[in-house]
């Protein structure tokens, strides 16, 4: 099973993302975890300084907007594990 | 190059709804479809391209860039960055921290953030097509002088002691993620996100503002402001000023009311002070600073802004009278 933290101060599109993964997490019939994050000390932890972050598996695969909905299909499916390359943003920062 | 917005206007208010030109309501109306049309078209387009552009500079690269700096080169850059960075206020916490966690000290930290709110390039563009260039340079200017004034007084007055001590503590994980991917069609993809995000956000502020401004240029008579708003009168720069600390608005909504109180005759300089209070500084802003800040590096930094546009106000009003 995934494990996924959003990071974020709780605004509204750290909430979209959050949701956008569990839509396509159980579209895809995969199972993941999904947890907000909104602790500033552990948002700061991963190095994430423009909110909404997203963190699989403790690993930070993505920071500053919403994450397209290709790139969360990509690390639902991914395997192995995300090489933390860039995964493209859509837009919104919060 | 907006004469179309212009004639687009005339059209419809004068042509289509039949209205009549010199009328209070005509005057509104053409006002209203003018400035809306024009704002949101500049609105999309400017995003657009700075969405293109945006992995040069993310706030992560503009910490790489300011940080180990001498004074010197630190607060004008930061300023500088603070104008062109697209940032918005719920992201101002950790990006405060992750600026301290760097090294950098607090009132360099401080000029990026007064800047980056009052400052930015729609703002500037939309200022520019609404009242030209001159005070659109001019408003640019003041802007980031006022942010690294600021700033300065902060560190002169070491108020470091009224951060939240939890903030020093915090230590930043590695920089690793690239915000966003480097091929053109990741890019664009992202650039039309950005255009869908910030319009969503800033259209009401938007709206209100023209319809403000619209209001305002068709209803209230020139010689209510010349009355009551003119150089003449000292208590028109601070009231502009403490009117706008509070109100929370994008300060590309601001402009149509810039618009309709400068081509009411009110001095520049009462104008500028307005914008920038309206857009520097508001109450969401400081509960989302209240976060990092204390109270009272809340109310100095509030104090020093009042301050700083009253005499941005008064300068301007006594030099382009």
């Amino acid at each position: 099973m995934k494990h996924f933290k959003v990071l974020g101060s709780g605004c509204k599109n750290c909430e979209n993302t959050a949701s956008m993964i569990e839509k396509k997490a159980a579209e895809l019939g995969i199972e993941a975890k999904v947890e907000k994050v909104t602790d500033m000390a552990t948002i700061m932890g991963y190095g994430v300084m423009s909110t909404p972050g997203v963190v699989v598996d403790e690993k930070l695969v993505h920071a500053g907007g919403v994450p397209s909905i290709d790139a969360i299909a990509d690390w639902l499916k991914d395997e192995g594990c995300c090489s933390g390359s860039a995964s493209s943003s859509s837009g919104g920062c919060c | 190059m907006f004469a179309i917005f212009t004639w687009l206007a005339d059209w419809l208010a004068y042509g289509v709804l039949r209205l009549e030109s010199g009328t209070p309501l005509g005057e509104a109306v053409h006002f209203f479809i003018e400035d809306v049309t024009k704002i949101f078209f500049l609105l999309a387009v400017i995003i657009y391209l700075m969405g293109l552009m945006r992995a040069l500079i993310s706030p992560e690269r503009v910490r790489k860039i300011v940080a180990g700096r001498s004074r010197l080169v630190s607060y004008p850059l930061a300023s500088l960055l603070g104008s062109i960075t697209p940032f918005c206020s719920c992201s101002s916490v950790p990006l405060f921290i992750g600026f301290l966690e760097a090294g950098i000290p607090l009132g360099v930290t401080m000029a990026f953030l007064i800047t980056s709110p009052m400052i930015n390039q729609v703002a500037v563009v939309v200022l520019a097509a609404a009242v030209g260039w001159k005070v659109a340079v001019l408003y640019v200017a003041t802007g980031m002088l006022v942010g690294m004034l600021g700033g300065l007084v902060i560190e002169t007055f070491k108020l470091e002691k009224w951060v939240e001590e939890y903030v020093w503590k915090i230590h930043m994980g590695e920089v690793a993620v690239q915000t966003v991917g480097t091929s053109f069609k990741a890019r664009a993809t992202f650039a039309w996100g950005e255009v869908k995000d910030i319009v969503g956000r800033i259209w009401k502020y938007v709206l209100i503002g023209v319809g403000l401004g619209a209001a305002l240029h068709g209803f209230v008579p020139q010689s209510f402001f010349t009355t009551y708003a003119s150089s003449s009168n000292p208590f028109a720069v601070p009231l502009a000023v403490i009117i706008g600390i509070p109100l929370y608005s994008n300060a590309t909504g601001v402009i149509p009311i810039v618009e309709a109180l400068m081509s009411k005759g009110v001095p520049i300089g009462t104008v500028l002070a307005l914008m920038m209070s309206v857009a520097a500084i508001s109450l969401p802003e400081m509960i989302i600073l209240r976060k990092v800040l204390k109270p009272q590096l809340i109310a100095t930094f509030t104090g020093i802004l009042f301050v700083a546009f009253i005499a941005v106000g008064f300068l301007f009003n006594f030099m382009l009278a």
